[in-house]
């Protein structure tokens, strides 16, 4: 009974939550992000130069992963 | 394999090749690069040569070629502790296609990397996928590595086989507009590895009284699977007067018993439209691997043992600098624009329980109770970018 009543919460909350996607309106219009296009907003602006630097870390610590950027593909890493 | 080239670096550098965006699918500007760099630092001397070449064809592709050297001489400590001096080459190739299609984009790629004693394949397959406006972008990715690990001897210039490492990558990432100045993004991987994972050139060192040092050397003995979890916080906010600044966070674990976190600041100056001045400090700290010990009580009392210096605790900070030149604002011939970079960064390196035994035989010294090892690094940078 509770397993049911936690799924039907479940379900009722998803919907609500695409719901309310429906209607979201981007708070940043497209003519507003021309200082996010600015080339000095990049992430990373150049490829070789970062993955030197990542590879010179990565080879002498424990951690790795994650240094790529979310968007342009970057799924690696 | 270079003393100071783990298994995965392949996969690593390779991911990182590949572009980064802010937001929105857009295919990566056209250009050709020539990369300089030179890394001195705790007894090494590494040169690196590199050429890339980015084109866009039919409106939905970007193809690009990489071609990387590294040539590596001089001793580390591990070498002046235990082995002969290094010099080796490692060439790596990697081709990389992108396609858009409406707000998606794909990208696929495969890399080749070869050392006397190391050669390493990988191939990767992401998407992406702008969303709600533009103004979020979701993406996966998934890259495997297959990694043929040798052991190079000096002595007799011989290569023996010494097993195979098979690595998987899987990354989640969020890149989302937060403001008309702010952006931020979330990363997780989870990595795993399975096979030969040593590194052949690192011993274990117990104490032996028979020995006049006190201690003797030993072969590691490492789990022959990992599996990493690393999740990355970062976020980059454009300041009222055209420049930004950046900060991310990063924290990670393995089943080895490893915890890193790696805290990054950054700041970008522009000056009239011919320079960018961008400074940066980087700090880290790691927590030791559960098997990994400067000292063992004899030989082969664990099950696993090491004394790789990249599994013991220990932290490092770097401070770096960057300026960039545009040059050919109104461009020339084919080329719409270029850039010169120069690059320099300063890291510093300090074990907490890695010891410095390259100069054992110091009065005073018993095994085990050697001076912490140290090292300072200087990173040079220096590339032309073409755009056109």
């Amino acid at each position: 009974m509770q397993k049911r009543t936690s799924s039907v919460i479940l379900v009722v909350a998803a919907a609500l939550f695409l719901g309310a996607c429906s209607n979201l309106q981007p708070w940043v219009k497209p003519y507003e992000r021309d200082r996010l296009a600015d080339p000095i907003m990049s992430w990373e602006r150049d490829a070789i130069s970062g993955a030197y630097l990542d590879h010179i870390y990565e080879s002498r610590e424990g951690s790795r992963g994650a240094t790529g950027t979310a968007g342009g593909g970057c799924g690696c890493n | 394999m270079c003393a100071w080239l783990p298994p995965l670096a392949a996969l690593l550098i390779f991911g990182a090749l590949l572009p980064h965006r802010a937001f929105a699918a857009v295919l990566p500007d056209d250009r050709a690069d020539i990369f300089y760099s030179s890394y001195n630092g705790g007894g090494m001397n590494i040169k690196g040569e590199s050429v890339l070449v980015r084109k866009k064809f039919a409106e939905q592709f970007s193809v690009q070629a990489n071609y990387f050297i590294d040539k590596v001489s001089g001793a580390s400590v591990d070498v002046l502790s235990n082995a002969s001096v290094i010099k080796d080459e490692r060439k790596q190739k990697s081709i990389s296609l992108d396609y858009i299609r409406d707000k998606t984009q794909y990208n696929a790629a495969y890399t080749n990397s070869t050392e006397k004693d190391y050669i390493s394949n990988t191939t990767h397959f992401s998407l992406s996928q702008d969303m709600f406006g533009d103004l979020t972008t979701v993406s996966l990715g998934f890259t495997r590595s297959r990694d043929k690990v040798s052991e190079y001897n000096n002595g007799n210039h011989t290569v023996d086989r010494k097993g195979f490492a098979d690595t998987r990558s899987y990354e989640v990432g969020l890149s989302q507009v937060l403001s008309k100045n702010l952006i931020g993004g979330l990363t997780l991987e989870v990595i795993t590895d399975q096979g030969y994972l040593n590194n052949p050139y690192r011993f274990v060192r117990y104490t032996d009284p028979s020995n006049p040092k006190g201690y003797s050397l030993g072969n590691e003995v490492y789990p022959n699977t990992r599996t990493s979890n690393a999740l990355t916080a970062r976020a980059k906010y454009f300041l009222p007067y055209r420049a930004a600044a950046s900060v991310s966070y990063r924290y990670f674990h393995d089943t080895w018993g490893i915890k890193g976190n790696t805290t990054e600041i950054g700041y970008t100056q522009p000056f009239s439209n011919l320079f960018i001045f961008e400074g940066r400090l980087r700090f880290y700290s790691q927590r030791r691997a559960s098997f990994y010990s400067d000292l063992f009580s004899g030989p082969a009392v664990q099950n696993f043992e090491g004394r790789d210096r990249n599994l013991a605790s220990s932290k490092n900070t770097t401070i770096g600098a960057k300026v960039t030149y545009a040059f050919l604002p109104n461009g020339w011939k084919m080329f719409r624009r270029g850039t010169i970079t120069g690059d320099v960064s300063r890291i510093t390196f300090k074990y907490n329980d890695f010891r410095d035994i390259k100069d054992f035989g110091i009065p005073g010294y018993v095994a085990g109770t050697e001076p912490f090892y140290k090292f300072n690094a200087t990173v040079w940078q220096v590339y032309c970018s073409m755009f056109f």
